[in-house]
């Protein structure tokens, strides 16, 4: 017999009360896993719809006399004479140094068109580009196809249009497939048509008024991207919507402080669970570690053999934690946030979760362990 | 183990002057007056006293598990309580042999594991333990026990085993406190049969007791009370 096999069999023939302890510890650890990789999970989809909600740079043509304006960006004027790009160039902006960061590219093509004997402004875009960067609008009947168009909500009501109604612009025939709800912003008073139909009417084949474009804001190198597709398109003028980026950091930086605070807190509480846990345990065998002195154990062999049980179960809670949050935060995940996805295992997660959940077993088992070998033997013996 | 030795003694056990006190709340309670006398080598001495005359106090003092408040203990010429705490622990582990009241086994230990646990900090190979555990085992009547837990014995069964642990590494002392104390007439006979048998086998037995029947069994009883006591 060796002192390790005090320990194991304690270990293998305690189940329950070592399931018990590996509960408390199971239930520290793994609910600081869940509630790490929740607001882990949390932030990212909080940072990714950031991201794609609405754009945050602009590419305009370099032209000062123009006047026309649209999501309060100047682009040209009304004469429509507009410098436009040319739309095979458009690519180039991909080949950008931080081009993983871009997320859509949504060149426009901008002109007056008559409708019903009145002017009106109409807009070619691709609308699952469009739609994508503009989630916020809504709109009634169906995303326009070919021939067809979305019609903003003053545009509607002024030229009397409504869903199924039909419209001729220079020749073409153009069927209402939707009506966009009043945003407040300038696409109220706008035709909007698919990009080629559009360039059609307006006359600008293969020609592109403005670039509208979502960056992804990890890490939000903007101004770098700013300046790298500036250098690709030295006729365009390119501005960052400083106020959408900063105001999307801000949300982030909130956000990130709040489960930083929300993680500190469940830390403390989980580490004060196994603390707790592993303290009574110990405390309870305050008279076998009695029985272990009376017999001739010095201080260090009762502390091996204690210390040694605190590791297993340590290792084990710890273990089963992280599996367990692990599940727990796979199986919440959709719950608390829509269409969201677990994280995936965080490896570093584990390794910590691990240490923490050994490292607080044996401190928790140490001071109890300890008192208790400090007692006369007989003291101890009496302890219960 | 270190030397606090003092002029030599001829006797295995010297107890002198030794006192202990005990703080309850604000009063202090003297478990043990003043106490004066000897043991020696071989002997089978009954220390016998009422309950809560002092008996187990003493016997846990001398067993080097309780420091006494005043006087010596001089056991083979050392002063158990010169020692430091683990300098007594290897005492124990060495010369000392201890049946307990209430048998004191490890529960999730088998019969088996109770009594090699003592062996644990030795170095003896496993293969010894296990000879030397059968070979106690056999002594004690339980070898058809060997893998049972303590909970699936009697108590004479129990008690048994603690004799068997307390003698596995052949202690030259054995401290017995009211060994028989939990069990029926029947079984308290052969038990003490056993350490009889232990006894003249040359093992130095010290028998805490509040059942003089108990004490014909021993060469010589010490009588406790209050806190004294008498020689007989």
């Amino acid at each position: 017999m060796k002192l390790h096999n005090i320990s194991f069999n304690n270990l293998r023939r305690r189940k329950g009360k070592m399931i018990f302890l590996i509960l408390g510890l199971f239930i520290g650890v793994a609910t600081i896993v869940t509630l790490l990789s929740i607001t882990e999970s949390m932030s990212r989809d909080i940072e990714d719809r950031l991201d794609q909600f609405g754009a945050n740079i602009v590419m305009v043509p370099k032209s000062d006399n123009l006047s026309l304006s649209y999501g309060g960006i100047s682009v040209g004027g009304v004469s429509y004479e507009t410098v436009d790009f040319d739309e095979s160039s458009i690519g180039r902006i991909r080949e950008i140094q931080n081009s993983k960061n871009l997320g859509a590219v949504v060149p426009k093509i901008l002109g007056s068109a008559e409708v019903n004997g009145r002017k009106v402004l109409l807009m070619g875009t691709n609308f699952n580009d469009e739609l994508l960067l503009k989630t916020w609008w809504q709109f009634q009947g169906d995303v326009p196809g070919e021939y067809e168009l979305m019609v903003g909500a003053e545009a509607a009501e002024n030229l009397g249009l409504a869903i199924g109604d039909r419209l001729s612009m220079k020749g073409h025939d153009f069927k209402v497939a939707s009506i966009l709800m009043a945003t407040g912003g300038s696409e109220d008073g706008v035709i909007i048509a698919n990009m080629k139909e559009a360039q059609q009417v307006l006359g600008k084949e293969g020609r592109v008024s403005m670039v509208e474009i979502s960056a992804f804001c990890r890490g939000c190198p903007i101004s770098d991207m700013v300046l790298q597709i500036a250098e690709k398109f030295p006729e365009a003028k390119v501005t960052a919507l400083k106020q959408a980026v900063m105001s999307k950091m801000q949300s982030i930086e909130m956000f990130k402080s709040f489960s930083y605070g929300i993680a500190v807190l469940v830390v403390f509480i989980g580490s004060l669970l196994v603390f707790i846990t592993m303290m009574g345990s110990v405390n309870e065998r305050t008279r076998e570690i009695g029985i272990f002195r009376a017999i001739g154990f010095r201080r260090g062999h009762v502390m091996q053999i204690i210390l040694l049980e605190a590791m297993v179960v340590g290792l084990i809670g710890g273990l089963v934690g992280f599996v367990g949050g692990n599940g727990v935060a796979w199986l919440v995940m959709p719950m608390v946030i829509k269409d969201g996805a677990f994280a995936g295992i965080n490896m570093t997660l584990g390794g910590i979760s691990l240490l923490l959940a050994v490292a607080l077993s044996l401190l928790a088992s140490l001071y109890p362990a300890l008192k208790a070998s400090r007692l006369d033997p007989s003291e101890a013996l009496r302890a219960l | 183990m270190a030397t606090a030795t003092v002029e030599k003694v001829e006797h295995l056990f010297e107890v002198r002057n030794l006192g202990k006190d005990y703080q309850s709340g604000d009063t202090t309670v003297q478990a043990i007056r003043t106490m004066d006398f000897h043991i020696d080598d071989g002997e089978f001495v009954s220390i016998m006293g009422q309950s809560g005359s002092g008996k187990s106090t003493l016997l846990s003092i001398m067993g080097g598990l309780n420091h006494p408040s005043r006087g010596q203990m001089l056991v083979d010429s050392l002063d158990l309580y010169e020692l430091s705490s683990e300098q007594r622990a290897d005492f124990r582990s060495e010369y000392i042999g201890i049946i307990f009241q209430s048998f004191q086994l490890i529960s999730y230990l088998t019969v088996l594991e109770n009594i090699k646990m003592p062996m644990a900090i030795t170095g003896i190979p496993a293969k010894k333990q296990d000879e030397m555990a059968r070979s106690v085992l056999e002594k004690v009547g339980l070898v058809d026990k060997a893998d049972r837990l303590p909970d699936q014995l009697s108590g004479g069964e129990q008690e048994r085993v603690a004799i068997a642990r307390a003698i596995v590494n052949n202690p030259p002392i054995l401290l017995a406190d009211e060994p028989t104390g939990n069990l029926d007439s029947e079984t308290s006979e052969e038990i003490m049969k056993l350490l009889m048998e232990l006894n003249r086998e040359g093992q130095t037995i010290i028998m805490v007791t509040h059942n003089p029947d108990s004490c014909r069994y021993s060469g010589r009883t010490i009588e406790v009370k209050d806190g004294n006591c008498f020689l007989q």
